[in-house]
């Protein structure tokens, strides 16, 4: 396998660490690193071509501050570069214009654009207070492609307009604006068919949709594992249509999503949102700060700690808490639950990516863990309740059976107990504000701005 | 177009030099690639190794990615400097031959095996890849040859997915074996092997839901329903069909690679080949793990899918359509 970007880069800039300052020789064998890298993130050529001279020219140019060392600062050269070319601030999404706002989602096909459609509508609804959401399918190609919308209003809590796949689909469009406003709708999304950029009759249908609909807000879907051909698609429908914006999706995968730097750089829109997951909520707003970190190897922690925060049931950390703060009651039943917490954030490996690089290797394999967890939860299922509540009462005979239930040896229930006990010691020890200073020394650790 | 063991394994030459030639021209469409303005690259000009770094770029533009690129490139570097390819021609040819050559172990057509009933093909990639629209163009190819044909929709989590397969169902006439949405993958495909073998059906497509190769749960999920498959017949699933969309670039590796972890894949279908991408991508993917490729989407049409011939696609790949013909 590849190396990932993180890694690859993280290795680069090491071997430039030692030498003292950057020099046109050392600095060229670097970009040649960086090059390959993010040739193997699928950032388009043409694009690399001009990120790697601006770097090269700062790198140069710039005076190497005497308490840093020259990796350093070429490492923030390199961030600073990035962030700008991924849109250098926050981006944004038009909500302050006149109800009903119009937005228009294109994209190939299956880089995500229904799933999407439900997604933006979910947010708008759930994290903007815009209550009514109008969705409308103009897809008459795909089989169920229509069906799906309208399930996942359902799901999302919006409304469906429909309609029959009979009709043209710039007349859906046009149907589907008039009844939004009729019907003092806040937010209409337009979904369409996926198209190839080199298709004349879909791209020219995909413009009648659009002034058929007068979107304010023209979103281009495309997927994080996307190749080198992006910038073409990219290009093809920025002429198309006026893109107001990106979103990039399927950016839980491993991909390294080079596709956003190059068609970032190709549209000259914003990256407004990114796709992390399969359900309804996994949307989050694109910052190009965390990408770039991310990217260097700094690790995306904000990412880790709000991904945390959305998948751990609130009431439950509350109580487990207060479990944790008088180190009593915290019983395997408890411990369970964070380990089953732990797989639903997509399991060790997933959580690995958002570290920085070096703090990762360090860590176990992410494969390896993940059986440790399964097995660990496997173990504790073979208990009775009683033994959950009360394992001190699991002796040699409890410890043979449970090893039998769960297909593991008595050896890996042992080890099981041990931790156990070893986390409840350091739960007593650990009253109050401990927790919130390790959590304030995680953060110390977090890229610099 | 699909082998069948022990019957002959009549090939319609016509029919597949007609397709090779979609495959050329649509290879070609939008910008041109290497082949069509090699000529116009070189211009009269000596094959020197500013030539060989802008067939590199384009290499890369491609999506063959860096491994596979520098490997193709050390030896034409080799031979440009023992000054062996002189002109455009001999330097197009031993592109297209290294091209090749990589593809060559892989281009491996699906054999159906009629002792095998049903045939079971379960179809895996990540979301979006084009598993439901590869499984209705194989089952019309099945169906054009007269074969009974089932499809189980083992997509239970995606919205619609088993309505969309409903509809490629009653398209190609094939029987279709569905439960409600949200039901265990697993024990849809549990029933619909059971279900072919008792009605006697030739090859039952099992659908599955897309999912990303690094989410090691649904990695899981995966490997359950091969193991339900196998209490069913041990000898099944008789192909893992990863379904690959030529639009992905370096990520495709690693799905390939991690998805044959988990189940063995034993053959790649890919997809969207008719777009500007030109799926250098499976290059990078031959060469790391010889994979056999069944099969090759160039358009929406079920005449615009068929087998993979190394051959004709980087000669498609390299000298653009005029070259296909040599399929046949």
């Amino acid at each position: 396998m590849f190396d990932t970007l993180t890694q690859r880069l993280t290795r680069a800039v090491n071997s430039l660490r030692g030498r003292g300052r950057i020099t046109e020789e050392n600095v060229s064998e670097i970009l040649r690193e960086v090059r390959v890298a993010l040739l193997e993130a699928d950032v388009a050529l043409p694009v690399i071509k001009g990120f790697v001279d601006s770097v090269k020219a700062q790198a140069l140019g710039t005076e190497v501050a005497a308490s840093l060392t020259p990796g350093q600062a070429f490492i923030g050269i390199l961030h600073k570069e990035l962030v700008a070319l991924m849109g250098g601030a926050r981006a944004g999404f038009s909500l302050r214009a006149e109800p009903p706002l119009i937005v228009l989602l294109a994209g190939l096909q299956g880089s995500g654009k229904t799933t999407t459609a439900a997604k933006l509508a979910r947010w708008l609804i759930e994290r903007q207070a815009r209550k009514r959401v109008l969705l409308a399918s103009t897809d008459v190609r795909r089989p169920a492609a229509m069906l799906q919308l309208e399930r996942l209003a359902g799901q999302v809590g919006a409304e469906y307009f429909p309609a029959d796949s009979g009709t043209a689909p710039a007349d859906i469009a046009r149907a589907a604006a008039q009844q939004a406003r009729r019907g003092v709708f806040d937010v209409l999304i337009v979904d369409t068919a996926g198209r190839l950029h080199v298709d004349e009759a879909m791209m020219q249908e995909v413009r009648e949709i659009d002034s058929a609909a007068e979107p304010v807000e023209r979103l281009f879907v495309v997927d994080a594992m996307a190749g080198q051909d992006a910038v073409n698609a990219a290009r093809a429908f920025s002429g198309a249509l006026d893109l107001t914006g990106i979103i990039l999706t399927k950016a839980d995968g491993d991909a390294r999503g080079g596709a956003a730097l190059s068609v970032r750089a190709i549209t000259g829109q914003p990256i407004v949102f990114l796709g992390v997951g399969e359900k309804p909520e996994a949307l989050e707003p694109f910052d190009p700060e965390r990408m770039a970190s991310r990217i260097l190897g700094m690790g995306d922690v904000v990412a880790l700690v709000e991904q945390v925060q959305r998948e751990v049931d609130t009431d439950e950390a509350e109580r487990l808490a207060r479990k944790v703060a008088t180190g009593k009651g915290f019983d395997l039943t408890d411990l369970r639950g964070q380990l089953e917490q732990l797989q639903r954030m997509g399991g060790l490996g997933a959580l690995l990516d958002k570290l920085p690089a070096t703090a990762a290797q360090q860590a176990v394999s992410p494969d390896q863990g993940d059986l440790q967890v399964r097995r660990q939860i496997a173990i504790i299922n073979s208990m009775t309740p009683r033994e959950r509540r009360q394992p001190g009462i699991i002796d040699g005979s409890r410890r043979r059976r449970i090893a039998r239930g769960s297909g593991v040896q008595v050896q890996d229930v042992n080890r099981l107990l041990k931790q156990y006990l070893e986390m409840q010691r350091v739960m007593k020890s650990m009253k109050g504000g401990r927790l919130r200073r390790m959590m304030g020394a995680l953060k110390g650790k977090m890229p610099p701005d | 177009m699909f082998g069948r063991k022990r019957e002959d394994t009549a090939k319609e030459p016509e029919a597949r030099a007609s397709f090779f030639r979609r495959l050329g021209s649509r290879l070609n469409r939008g910008s041109a690639w290497l082949g069509l303005d090699l000529a116009t690259l070189l211009g009269g000009r000596r094959v020197d190794s500013e030539i060989l770094a802008e067939l590199e770029a384009r290499l890369l533009t491609a999506d063959v990615g860096v491994e596979a690129t520098e490997h193709i490139l050390a030896d034409l570097g080799t031979r440009v400097a023992r000054q062996e390819l002189a002109d455009a021609g001999a330097l197009s040819g031993a592109l297209r031959t290294a091209v090749t050559e990589i593809l060559e172990p892989c281009a491996q057509p699906l054999v159906i095996d009629p002792e095998r009933r049903p045939f079971v093909i379960l179809v895996v990639g990540v979301n979006g890849s084009g598993k439901t629209t590869t499984i209705g163009k194989i089952a019309q190819r099945l169906a054009q040859e007269g074969a009974s044909v089932m499809l189980a929709a083992g997509d239970t989590f995606r919205a619609a997915a088993i309505e969309q397969l409903g509809v490629w169902a009653e398209r190609t006439g094939s029987a279709l074996i569905a439960q409600q949405a949200g039901a265990d993958p697993g024990a849809v495909v549990f029933d619909a092997v059971q279900a072919a073998r008792s009605r006697g059906i030739e090859v039952l497509l099992a659908d599955t839901a897309g999912r990303l190769h690094s989410q090691s749960h649904l990695m899981e999920e995966l490997k359950k329903v091969k193991r339900v498959i196998r209490r069913v017949d041990p000898t099944a699933p008789h192909e893992v069909l990863l379904v690959l969309d030529a639009n992905q670039g370096q990520n495709a590796l690693a799905q390939a690679l991690q998805f044959h972890e988990a189940i063995g894949v034993t053959g790649l279908a890919l997809t969207k080949l008719d777009g500007t991408a030109k799926g250098g991508i499976v290059v990078a993917i031959a060469r790391k793990l010889r994979l056999p490729i069944r099969f090759v989407g160039v358009g929406e049409q079920a005449e615009d899918f068929g087998e993979f011939d190394a051959g004709a696609f980087a000669a498609a790949l390299v000298e653009g359509a005029g070259a296909a013909g040599l399929a046949s």
